[in-house]
C-alpha cells in the first residue's frame, strides 16, 4: 500500500432537533492509505452516511453540525476550510468524488445524463464542450453501458436503477478524484445487478490507482473486495481491522451478533439463526456506558459500570477493538456456533422497547 | 421495487411524526409575519364574538340628527348616512364575515369529502359519473355561479353562506378524490380487505382519517376566500341586503360619499384586507405544518 | 422414480396469468400489456414453506396476491381446499378470505399512521366469525402480542412509535388474529437491519411450528428463502424457470438463471468467498411489457441456442422434486 492519503481524528457531527443532540457521529478516527479499499458497515442509522457527508462538509446544516475533530487529506486539515470556501469545493469530486445511496435523487431529474455528465466534466477536465461531450461517451462506455451515444440524451428516469447507479460511477472516476466514497452504492438493487455494479466499481478503481470506500450494512457484499473494516455501532467505530480479521475472528460482540445474524449458505437448515436481541439505541441523551451494553450477551460488571471503552488495540496486529472484555478466550473454532451458550434469544428479544 | 436502503432510510427520518408542540413550533418559526397574523385572526375572532359588549350602540341605531359625523368620543369613527355609529357596524361585519366564511366552507367540506370519498372508492360508474359532475361544476367561474343562485336561496347570512359553499364544493371533491385515490394503494388498506374488513368500514376507518389533514388545509384557505366572495357579493348588490352590516355593504353604501367621507369606506375596507391576508398567511402555515406537499397544488 | 408420496396440496395454482393493461389517451385505451405473471403453476403442501425468489419486478408479489386472491387474476386456476377460488366475487370468497393472509415488505406502509396497536389489532379479532366480547377481544390482543414477542404493555402505542421490527412483529400478529392456514410473507425481512431480520425470520419458523402454519415465502435475497423455504421457485421475467428442494439448491441447480443467482450470493465466509469465481451475467431484465421471444432469459444466457430464442421451454420434471424449464437440460 502507498501513502496514508486521508486520515481522521476524532470527529464529530451532531443534529441539534428539538428532542436534543443527536449524536451521529462520535469520536470517530480512520484512515485510507492510497490504492486502498476500506469498507465502513454497520446497521441503518448508525452514522456511516454521516461520517463521509462529514469529511466533504456537506452535512445538511442547519441541523447539522460538525463539532470536533480533524480530517487530514494529503496532509492539509481541511476541518480548517470553511464549507463553501473554495479550498473544499475543490476537493469536492475532485479530491474525494461521492456517489450516494439513491442514485434517483443524486441525478437530477430535469437533465439529460449527457448534459450532466458533461458539465462535471468541463468543471474538473477544462475542456471544451464538444470534447466533454466525446468523454462523456467514454466514461459511459467505461462503466459497460451499451450505445452510449444513445443513453447521453436519455434522462435519469429513462434508465433502470443498475444503469444509473452505472452513470454515477462515471461521473465520480472521471472528475479523476484520489479517494471515491462509495455509500451503499448497491443497496437499491437487484442481486444479480449489485454484483456488475461491484465488480465495475472496484475494476475501475484499481485500474486508475484510487483508494475507495465502500460504505454497507451487508458484510457479505463487500468481503471479496475491501483490505480493511470498519464497523459502526450508535455513531462510534467499535471494530476495525483488516479483512481477513474481521471475518475469521471478530472479537467485538455486535461484530459477532452481525456475522452470526445472517443465513450461511453452508449451514444447514434446520439450524436456528442467533439475532441480536434489542434494537439499536436512539442517538439522544446516549447512556455513558458501552451502548452496545444492553443488547450484548457477554456484558460483564466491568461493563455495567464503566464509561464507553476506548478502541484498543489487540496484540501487535491492526485490529482494535471498543470493547472492555476480550472474549477471544471463549471462543472457539469457526466464526458461526459460537454464540450457544450465550447468545441464543427467543422470542420477544424486541419487546422491551 | 426493492429499495431496503432507501425504505429504511426514509422510516428513520420519519420516524417521528411530529406532535401537536411541535408543529406549533415549526409555525411560529415561519417567522413574525405568522406570528402576527395569528394573532389579528384571533382578534378578529375575538371581535366577532364579543361584539355587543365592546360598544354601547347597535348596528342599526338610526340617528338622523347625528348623521355623517366626523370622529368623536362617543363616535370614534363617526357615524354614517343614516346616523348610526361606523366603528359599530365595522366591528358586527367582522361577525358577519367570519360566520359566512366558516359556515360556507364548513359545509362545502363536509358535502365535498363525502363526495370524494365515495367517488375515490367506488372506481365503478357512481365515481366516474360524480367526477365528470365536478369537473362541469369546475368550469363554470364560482362568482358567476354564486351571482346565478343568490336570489334563489335569499340574501340572509345562511342563504348566502349555501350559496357560495355550492362554489366550493368541486375543489374538495377534487382534492379528496386525490386523496383517496393514492391512500387506497397503501399496504394498510389491502391489509384491511384481507382481514376481511367491509369496504364501508375501510373508508371509514382507513381512508377518511387520513384525508382529515388535506381537508383541514383546504378549509383553512377556503375561508378567506368565501369571504372575498361574500364582500363581492354584498358590494354589487346582490348579497346579503343592506341594513345588515356587512362589510361589502358598508363598503358600497361608503363609496357614495368617498370623496368627503372617506372613512365610510375605508374602514371596513381596511379590516377586510387584514382579515384576507391574516387568514391566508395563517392558512399557509397550517399547510406547510401539516404537509409542505401540498404547496402549490391549493 | 422415487417420488416421496404427498397429501393433497392446500394451495395449488395452475397456469396463472395477470396482466396489467397500459392505457393512454382519454378513453383509456389499452395499447399494450404488462405481462407481470405469464402462466406459471406450483402447489403448496399444508405445512410446508414454499420459497419465490427473483429479481425485482419479476412478478413475484403480483403472484402472491393472485395466490390469496388480493388480485384476481387474469386466467388460470387457484385451486384451494379443492374449490378454484380464482373467479370468485368478494362474497363468494368470504369463507376463505381470512384464512389466506398477507405480509407486507414495507413495515411502514403496512401499518395506518392513525390507529394505535390496539386498535390494529382488535379489528382484525372483531371480525372474527365467532363474535368476541370486549373483554374476549382485549384478552386475545393481549394473546396476540405475546405470541409475536411484543410487550402487550405496547398497545396504547401508535406505529410511528416503534422499531421497524416490532412494526413487522405487530404485521404478522394482525394476520395471525384471523387464525391464517396459509401466509404470503411478500419480502417480510428486507426492509430490516441485519440483525432484526434473523430475530423476524426466528419468529416464523416458530410460528409455523406452534400454529402449523403454511407459507409462501417471497424475498430476492436466496439465502435468506433457503433458510426458510422447504422448496424454492425461481422466477424470471413471470416465469418460474426452476423449482426445487432447498436442500439441494446448492448442488443440484440446472438452471443457467439459478447458477448465476447462487454465484452472486454475499457470503459471510472469508476464505470461501475470496476464492470462489463469480458468474457475471450480462445486460439488464428485458422489461415484461415487451419480453424476447422463445426463452425469455436467452439474452444474458450464455448457453443459448437457437430453440431457446424461438421456444420457450416448458418446466420439465427432472426428479426428486426438481423442474426446470430449460431447452438445454437432458432429463
Ligand atoms: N438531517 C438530519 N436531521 C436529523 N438527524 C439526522 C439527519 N440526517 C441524519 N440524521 C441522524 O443521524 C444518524 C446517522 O444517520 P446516517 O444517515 O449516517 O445513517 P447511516 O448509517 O448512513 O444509515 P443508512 O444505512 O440508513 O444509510 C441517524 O440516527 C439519523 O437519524
Ligand atoms: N397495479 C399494477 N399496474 C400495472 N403494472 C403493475 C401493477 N402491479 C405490478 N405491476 C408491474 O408488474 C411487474 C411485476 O410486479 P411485482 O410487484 O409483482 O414484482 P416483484 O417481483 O414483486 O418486484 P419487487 O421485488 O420489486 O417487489 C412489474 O413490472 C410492475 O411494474
Ligand atoms: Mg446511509
Ligand atoms: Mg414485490
Amino acid at each position: 500500500m502507498g501513502e496514508r492519503i486521508l486520515e481522521v481524528r476524532n470527529l464529530c457531527t451532531s443534529f441539534f432537533t428539538h428532542e436534543g443532540e443527536v449524536k451521529a457521529v462520535n469520536d470517530v478516527s480512520f484512515h485510507i492509505d492510497e490504492q486502498e479499499i476500506v469498507a465502513f458497515v454497520g446497521e441503518s442509522g448508525c452514522g456511516k452516511t454521516v461520517t463521509q457527508l462529514s469529511l466533504l462538509q456537506i452535512v445538511p446544516a442547519p441541523p447539522g453540525k460538525i463539532t470536533g475533530g480533524e480530517v487530514f487529506f494529503k496532509g492539509r486539515d481541511l476541518l480548517q476550510h470553511k464549507p463553501n470556501s473554495p479550498e473544499m469545493r475543490s476537493v469536492r469530486g475532485a479530491g474525494i468524488a461521492m456517489i450516494f445511496q439513491e442514485p434517483m435523487t443524486s441525478l437530477n431529474p430535469v437533465f439529460t445524463v449527457g448534459h450532466q455528465l458533461t458539465d462535471i466534466i468541463m468543471l474538473h477536465r477544462k475542456v471544451g464542450h464538444k470534447e466533454a461531450w466525446e468523454m462523456g461517451i467514454e466514461a459511459l462506455r467505461s462503466v459497460e453501458i451499451p450505445e452510449p451515444e444513445v443513453r447521453m440524451r436519455n434522462y435519469p428516469f429513462e434508465l433502470s436503477g443498475g444503469m444509473r447507479q452505472r452513470v454515477m460511477i462515471a461521473m465520480a472516476v472521471y472528475c479523476n478524484p484520489d479517494i471515491i466514497i462509495a455509500d451503499e452504492p448497491t443497496t437499491a438493487l437487484d442481486v444479480t445487478t449489485q454484483a456488475q455494479v461491484l465488480e465495475l466499481l472496484v475494476s475501475l478503481v484499481k485500474q486508475h490507482r484510487k483508494s475507495l470506500i465502500i460504505v454497507t450494512h451487508n458484510l457479505g457484499v463487500v468481503t471479496r473486495y475491501v483490505d480493511r473494516i470498519y464497523v459502526m455501532y450508535a455513531g462510534r467505530i467499535i471494530e476495525s481491522g483488516s479483512t481477513e480479521e474481521i471475518m475469521t475472528k471478530p472479537r467485538h460482540p455486535y461484530t459477532i451478533g452481525l456475522l452470526n445474524s445472517v443465513p450461511k449458505i453452508e449451514k444447514e437448515r434446520s439450524e436456528k439463526l442467533i439475532p441480536i436481541k434489542g434494537a439499536p439505541p436512539w442517538l439522544i441523551d446516549m447512556d455513558p456506558r458501552c451502548t452496545f451494553l444492553p443488547r450484548c450477551s457477554y456484558a460483564c460488571e466491568v461493563c455495567e459500570t464503566k464509561e464507553f471503552p476506548k478502541l484498543r488495540r489487540l496484540g501487535e496486529s491492526d485490529h482494535f477493538i471498543a470493547c472492555h472484555r476480550d472474549i477471544a478466550g471463549s471462543i472457539t473454532g469457526s466464526t458461526t456456533g459460537r454464540l450457544d451458550s450465550a447468545g441464543r434469544h427467543d422470542l420477544g428479544g424486541e419487546a422491551h422497547g | 421495487m426493492v429499495h431496503d436502503a432507501a425504505v429504511a432510510k426514509h422510516n428513520r427520518l420519519s420516524k417521528r411524526h411530529s406532535g401537536l408542540r411541535e408543529k406549533c413550533h415549526t409555525f411560529f418559526k415561519r417567522g413574525i409575519l405568522t406570528k402576527i397574523s395569528s394573532a389579528l385572526v384571533i382578534i378578529f375572532i375575538l371581535i366577532a364574538i364579543f361584539c355587543p359588549y365592546l360598544t354601547p350602540y347597535t348596528p342599526y341605531e338610526q340617528s338622523l340628527r347625528n348623521k355623517l359625523k366626523p370622529w368623536s368620543k362617543e363616535h370614534w369613527l363617526g357615524t354614517d348616512n343614516l346616523g348610526r355609529d361606523v366603528l359599530t357596524r365595522v366591528l358586527y361585519g367582522a361577525r358577519i364575515s367570519i360566520v359566512t366564511g366558516v359556515l360556507s366552507s364548513l359545509w362545502a367540506a363536509v358535502v365535498g369529502a363525502a363526495l370524494g370519498l365515495t367517488a375515490g372508492y367506488s372506481r365503478g360508474f357512481l365515481g366516474s359519473f360524480l367526477m365528470r359532475l365536478t369537473d362541469a361544476h369546475l368550469s363554470i367561474p364560482p362568482l358567476i355561479l354564486v351571482m346565478v343562485l343568490a336570489p334563489i336561496f335569499g340574501r340572509t347570512i345562511l342563504g348566502i353562506s349555501i350559496v357560495i359553499g355550492i362554489s366550493a364544493i368541486p375543489s374538495y371533491v377534487r382534492m379528496v378524490y386525490g386523496q383517496v385515490l393514492s391512500l387506497r394503494e397503501n399496504d394498510y388498506v389491502t391489509a384491511a380487505s384481507v382481514i376481511g374488513q367491509s369496504n364501508f368500514k375501510i373508508l371509514l376507518k382507513h381512508l377518511l382519517p387520513n384525508c382529515i389533514p388535506v381537508v383541514i388545509v383546504m378549509f383553512t384557505s377556503n375561508v378567506s376566500t368565501a369571504i372575498t366572495i361574500e364582500a363581492n357579493l354584498a358590494y354589487i348588490g346582490i348579497g346579503i341586503r343592506p341594513p345588515t352590516p356587512a362589510w361589502g355593504v358598508m363598503i358600497s353604501e361608503g363609496y357614495n360619499y368617498l370623496v368627503s367621507y372617506p372613512h365610510l369606506a375605508i374602514a371596513p375596507g381596511i379590516m377586510l384586507m387584514l382579515l384576507i391576508i391574516s387568514l391566508n398567511v395563517v392558512g399557509d402555515g397550517i399547510r406547510d405544518v401539516i404537509d409542505p406537499r401540498l404547496r402549490g397544488k391549493l | 422414480m422415487a417420488e416421496t408420496v404427498r397429501e393433497n396440496p392446500l394451495l395449488k395454482v395452475e397456469q396463472l396469468k395477470m396482466y396489467f393493461p397500459l392505457t393512454k389517451g382519454l378513453l383509456s385505451k389499452t395499447y399494450s400489456w404488462v405481462k407481470a405473471v405469464d402462466g406459471i403453476s406450483f402447489e403448496i403442501y399444508p405445512n410446508e414453506t414454499f420459497g419465490l425468489v427473483g429479481e425485482s419486478g419479476c412478478g413475484k408479489s403480483t403472484t402472491g396476491k393472485c395466490a390469496i386472491r388480493v388480485l384476481q387474476p387474469t386466467e388460470g386456476r387457484v385451486v384451494y381446499k379443492g374449490r378454484d377460488i380464482a373467479g370468485l366475487s368478494k362474497s363468494m370468497l368470504k369463507p376463505y378470505r381470512r384464512e389466506l393472509q398477507l405480509i407486507f415488505q414495507d413495515p411502514y406502509g403496512s401499518l395506518n399512521p392513525r390507529q394505535s396497536v390496539f386498535s390494529i389489532l382488535k379489528e382484525a379479532v372483531v371480525l372474527d366469525r365467532e363474535r368476541h366480547t370486549a373483554v374476549e377481544a382485549n384478552e386475545r390482543v393481549d394473546e396476540l402480542l405475546t405470541l409475536v414477542g411484543l410487550d402487550p404493555d405496547m398497545k396504547s402505542r401508535y406505529p410511528h412509535e416503534m422499531s421497524g421490527g416490532q412494526r413487522q412483529r405487530l404485521g404478522i400478529a394482525r394476520a395471525l388474529a384471523c387464525n391464517p392456514k396459509l401466509v404470503v410473507c411478500d419480502e417480510p425481512v428486507s426492509a430490516l437491519d441485519v440483525s432484526i431480520q434473523a430475530q423476524i425470520v426466528n419468529l416464523f419458523r416458530e410460528l409455523q411450528a406452534k400454529l402449523g402454519l403454511t407459507y409462501l415465502f417471497i424475498a430476492h435475497d436466496l439465502a435468506v428463502v433457503r433458510h426458510m423455504a422447504d422448496r424454492i421457485a425461481i422466477m424470471y421475467l413471470g416465469k418460474i424457470v426452476e423449482v426445487i428442494d432447498s436442500d439441494h439448491i446448492f448442488r443440484e441447480a440446472l438452471h443457467p438463471y439459478t447458477v448465476a443467482l447462487l454465484s452472486a450470493l454475499p457470503t459471510t465466509d472469508y476464505y470461501q468467498e475470496r476464492k470462489r469465481s463469480r458468474i457475471i451475467l450480462e445486460g439488464e431484465v428485458p422489461s415484461p411489457v415487451n419480453k424476447p421471444a422463445g426463452c425469455a432469459f436467452h439474452p444474458r444466457c450464455k448457453y443459448a441456442t437457437e430453440t431457446c430464442r424461438q421456444v420457450s421451454p416448458g418446466l420439465r420434471n427432472v426428479g426428486r422434486n426438481h423442474c426446470v424449464a430449460c431447452h438445454n437440460v437432458a432429463v
